[in-house]
């Protein structure tokens, strides 16, 4: 049998796309099914599995409201202070700083996101720790400090592990701001302020909805921030689904908790890429 | 507006700078630096848990980053070459891939490769003609596995980028040239998506070998790097973790920064 150019490319096509597709299948699909599934389960008296069909674990999300809420609360907040220090930062970059210097800078801000998460939230830890800035305070005469184990701490962290990934989407927005508007706005009598909140502000939303809803999503699955700063006073979604696998091993009620953390996720994802969509017009704003 | 920008860009190294002083330190304390030594570096290089952990950490990064740099590679010069419908399925499952929680995906991960195993051990006991059958768990094959899914998604964007920005009119002109399909491929194509392969592989490197929630779910009884500096600040703040962290921080500059190096490189060769 003679073999069409059109069968080859066919076949060559299939072939390049084979082991990225047994990954995606095996490791993606498989798994997130058999969470699906397991969520509808129950748990077995030794822990683990026990096949069922119940609503039960769904109906019992109250359990862990702790959890979400804390989650729910504090990765928006989380995201929103981000947001404040981001944006002056962003805005330098974009439209203050010297070109020279410009690239460097910016490099100096990706950095830190590029390293070790653990060892980051490990150096606030340090810090925060009763041998760190508690200690000095103690030696000018404040005493008892506890910062470590608070939502504050975890706030702190927030925003100190994720000001990059928020600085960068903003800044790109505003580096492609055209700079003839603002010339234009200034030669019409508009003062800074009025050019500031009329044209780069609103110009620069489609980053600020990017890094919001890169930033959030990240946050609702987050685990070392609350455990290690938190000092598990502060749970999240994630230190909950960590303790039902690891600790309780009520797999069925883990699911459902992982489940409905997917499908916020992806309701937060659809939303924040509908607002893009309308802030920028027709402009495609890629979220990831 | 100066004065803010400077303190954020304290706020970013200060506490970093800190881990790395202090790690220098010669004594016990954590609030003052005595002397320099290196003493926490011998002590830290000496504790085999810690050197088991890390040779551990290097292998499944370097084993799972060389499979999402050829296969994501492969997945994104396969995709070029799809149309519609498929390529919006494989962008959507590549997407999910990177945004599903880490969390999610090491619980999913766990949840079916227990029930696979669970099925095939029985099978593989029943069929082995010897004493000892061998028998599937957790381990190195699942987190580098795991490991695999979402820097193959990583690469397949990365090099991806670097294809739609490639000049079709060379390719085309080696095409009219009577050059092969893959005479073409390996003279024309594969030199200008190179640096963006290798900028990927580094960066699903550095991905893997910083990874903690995946590996905390389908490690078994192995341990990585993140695992053990994560039990050991449980355990208590050391000077010796400083030490670790230290060493981290560098290895993971340095994958960066050459990843960055090799991705700057498509401007100008463009």
């Amino acid at each position: 049998m003679a073999i069409t150019p059109e069968t080859k490319k066919r076949l060559v096509t299939a072939a390049l796309l084979t082991p990225a597709s047994l990954w995606l299948f095996v490791f993606l699909v498989l798994p997130f099914i058999a969470i699906v599934v397991f969520s509808f389960g129950e748990r077995a008296p030794e822990g683990g599995y026990q096949a069922s069909f119940t609503f039960a674990q769904f109906a019992n999300l109250g359990a862990r409201a702790a959890a979400f809420k804390n989650t729910l609360m504090l990765a928006p907040v989380g995201a929103f202070l981000c947001l404040l220090v981001a944006y002056p930062v962003a805005y330098y970059l974009a439209v203050k700083a010297s070109p020279k210097y410009r690239l460097v800078l910016v490099s100096l801000v990706v950095v830190p996101f590029w390293t070790s998460l653990l060892v980051r939230v490990y150096a606030w830890m340090y810090i925060l720790g009763a041998r760190g800035l508690p200690h000095l305070l103690e030696m000018v005469g404040i005493e008892n400090v506890r910062l470590l184990n608070t939502p504050g701490a975890v706030l702190l962290g927030i925003v100190y592990s994720y000001l990059p990934l928020m600085i960068m989407p903003i800044y790109v927005s505003l580096e492609k701001l055209d700079r003839r508007l603002l010339e234009a706005s200034a030669d019409l009598g508009a003062k800074p302020i009025s050019t500031f909140f009329g044209i780069t502000l609103p110009l620069s939303l489609p980053g600020v909805m990017t890094g919001v809803a890169l930033v959030t999503i990240l946050l609702l699955g987050e685990y070392l921030i609350p455990q290690l700063l938190g000092g598990g006073k502060v749970f999240f979604i994630g230190n909950a689904l960590v303790d039902l696998f690891l600790q309780s091993r009520n797999w069925p009620f883990g699911s459902a908790i992982a489940v409905t953390l997917v499908v916020v996720v992806v309701i937060i994802l659809l939303v924040a890429m509908r607002i893009a969509w309308r802030v920028a017009g027709t402009r495609q704003v890629d979220l990831v | 507006m100066r004065g803010f920008i400077s303190a954020v860009y304290v706020f970013l190294y200060a506490p970093i700078a800190l881990v790395v002083l202090f790690s220098f330190n010669s004594g016990r304390s954590a609030s003052e630096f005595v002397g320099f030594s290196t003493q926490w570096y011998a002590k830290a290089l000496s504790n085999t848990f810690l050197t088991d952990a890390l040779q551990n950490s290097l292998v499944i990064a370097f084993i799972s980053a060389v499979l999402a740099a050829v296969f994501g590679t492969m997945a994104a010069l396969g995709m070029e070459r799809l149309g519609g419908r498929m390529r919006a399925v494989f962008d959507g499952l590549f997407a999910a891939a990177i945004v599903v929680p880490g969390v999610v995906i090491g619980i999913a991960t766990l949840v079916a490769l227990v029930q696979v195993f669970g099925f095939i051990n029985p099978l593989l006991a029943a069929a082995w003609p010897g004493e000892q059958p061998p028998k599937l768990s957790l381990g190195f094959g699942s987190i580098i596995a795991a490991h695999g899914l979402f820097t193959m998604a990583l690469v397949t964007m990365i090099v991806k980028a670097r294809i739609a920005s490639l000049g079709r009119d060379i390719v085309e002109a080696s095409n009219d040239l009577y050059a092969t399909p893959f005479t073409t491929f390996r003279q024309i194509v594969l030199p200008q998506i190179m640096p963006s392969v290798l900028a990927g592989f580094l960066l699903a490197f550095t991905f893997s070998f910083d990874d903690f929630i995946i590996a905390f779910f389908v490690a078994g009884s192995n341990t990585t790097l993140p695992i053990y500096v994560f039990a050991s600040i449980r355990r208590g703040v050391t000077p010796e973790i400083n030490a670790i962290a230290t060493m981290v921080l560098v290895a993971s500059l340095c994958m960066i920064l050459i990843a960055r190096f090799l991705m700057r490189e498509k401007k100008t060769t463009n």
